[in-house]
């Protein structure tokens, strides 16, 4: 147990399109946020899978890439000033006494609120595993699909598989560090930023760095330590190479995770909610956006937003028990637009 | 309407048809083809609908473009003959098409 507790009135997992304009529903009353997602941007699905993509069914806007949704959507919430937590994942949701919860992160980060909203969309995004035999089992000990801290990987032998700017970063972060980085990539073109690659070429060139054309086939050693990979190159042929750690980087997908340990009601692996609050089997908890599962559900940046606005009608309840939640409109109402900004 | 044949790994066929227009993914996923996951829904950006385009309709199907051919380094076990299901526009001269798909998709 290290580090502060952060005491908040709501916390939200996931930073996608829904979660961001949840911020702006609960800001408007009065409910300040948290928000906590494993990528290292906000914008979820929108940023990370479709950024260039055009969207055509968000209302009144007749097109709108995923980024410039996501964009809109921070300029929007900027008033109410929420505080992100990026680059960590929600692994732990506990109930604390009878009004409140303690979340924990897989980085240590800990909170304790009175709601939580999970708007963690088709689930945190996880680094692809490779699918070869013996690598479940050298997670965490040869194999590693980020690098936490870099003195850990001293005087190893890397290999790195990936072409991407992941791949990159890092054969350039470690080498130096390491005994020794090999770049594994299937093709001599790359897709990453070309300063990294041509950091790279010139430390193959000078010797410090190899690069092998091929695919990683194989995984050899016992016990989770690997001892050698073996290598399918451009003819076909597969050769081992001796290393003793492997850092595959082949982007990402979503994974449901820590999600479905919580003891929340659960439909073909979404989170069951009623549709007038929002809310889960748990009181407090609720569930909005692509994650939820109720009778006529689409899986629609709007159908979001839509359960974003009638879940904070109910967080308001909550977090201002003697409160009475009285609709107000943007467009008249003196004291939303105070906390707008706008007046 | 164009016929799509789908072999898996283990050999299994599966004959579907498809209509000129769609792509090869949406084809397979409209027909439960296994094997095929199409996290993106075809927008090029997650790799797992890669198959492995049989010898004979290499020259119909095509080179993969070059965002396809980035998007191929996030796939598993790619060979000369791997394209991204979801970038194979299905027309009326691809009927008959014969793909496999791989053991695993990532
Ligand atoms: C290619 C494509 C095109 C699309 N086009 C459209 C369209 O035209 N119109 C439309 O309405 N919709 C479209 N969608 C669907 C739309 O993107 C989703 O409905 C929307 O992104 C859902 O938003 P969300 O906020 O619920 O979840 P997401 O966008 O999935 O975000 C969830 C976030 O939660 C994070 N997360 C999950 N679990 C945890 C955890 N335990 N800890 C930390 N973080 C966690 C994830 O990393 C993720 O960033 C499209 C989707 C795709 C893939
Ligand atoms: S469906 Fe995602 S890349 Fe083809």
């Amino acid at each position: 147990m290290t580090g502060d507790v952060i005491k908040t009135d709501a916390v939200i997992i996931g930073a996608g399109p829904v979660a961001l304009f949840a911020i702006f529903e609960l800001g408007l009353l009065d409910i300040k946020a948290h928000v906590i997602d494993i990528l290292d941007k906000p914008g979820g699905q929108c940023a990370e899978l479709y950024p260039e993509k055009p969207i055509y069914d968000i209302p009144a806007l007749l097109v709108v890439s995923g980024q410039e949704l996501t964009d809109r959507l921070l300029q929007q919430i900027k008033p109410f000033n929420p505080v992100f937590h990026l680059q960590q994942r929600v692994d732990e949701l506990e109930a604390r006494g009878e009004d409140g919860f303690a979340l924990k992160t897989d980085t240590g980060t800990q909170f304790e609120t009175r709601i939580v909203i999970i708007a963690a969309g088709g689930g945190s995004f996880t680094p692809k595993r490779p699918p070869l035999k013996r690598i479940e089992e050298m997670e965490g000990k040869s194999v590693f699909y980020s690098v936490r801290r870099i003195e850990d990987f001293r005087d190893r032998t890397i290999v790195i598989a990936g072409g991407g700017d992941s791949a990159l970063d890092w054969a350039l972060a470690l080498q130096g560090v390491a005994k020794r980085v090999t770049l594994v990539h299937r093709r001599e073109e790359f897709r990453a930023a070309p300063d990294s690659v041509n950091k790279m070429r010139a430390l193959v060139d000078a010797g410090e760095m190899d690069f092998i054309i091929g695919q990683v086939m194989e995984l050899h050693g016992d016990a989770g330590q690997l001892t050698s990979a073996g290598i399918r190159g451009k003819d076909g042929e597969t050769s081992r190479l001796d290393c003793d750690t492997l850092l595959p980087f082949f982007g990402l997908t979503m994974k449901l995770g820590p999600v479905a340990d919580w003891g929340l009601n659960l439909n073909e692996n979404k989170i069951l909610v009623d549709t007038e609050k929002f809310e889960t089997s748990q009181q407090r908890i609720f569930a909005i956006g692509d994650i939820n599962s109720y009778p006529g559900k689409l899986k629609l940046i709007l159908s979001g937003f839509h359960e974003a606005a009638l879940m904070a009608r109910q967080a308001y309840h909550y977090v201002y028990p003697d409160a009475r939640y009285v609709l107000q409109y943007t467009t008249t109402s003196t004291s939303l637009q105070k906390k707008l900004g706008v007046r | 309407m164009p016929r799509i044949t789908y072999i898996e790994h283990d050999g299994t066929r599966h004959e579907v048809e498809a209509e000129a227009g769609m792509t090869v993914m949406e084809a397979a996923v409209k027909n439960s083809v296994p094997g095929i996951e199409a996290e993106c829904g075809g927008a090029c950006s997650c790799a797992t609908c890669h198959v492995y385009v049989a010898d004979q309709w290499r020259a119909a199907t095509g080179q993969p473009e070059e965002m396809e051919e980035d998007m191929l380094d996030f796939a598993f076990d790619v060979r000369e003959t791997s394209r991204l299901s979801c970038q194979i526009k299905v027309t009326d001269e691809l009927d008959g098409l014969v793909v496999h798909t791989p053991e695993k998709q990532f």
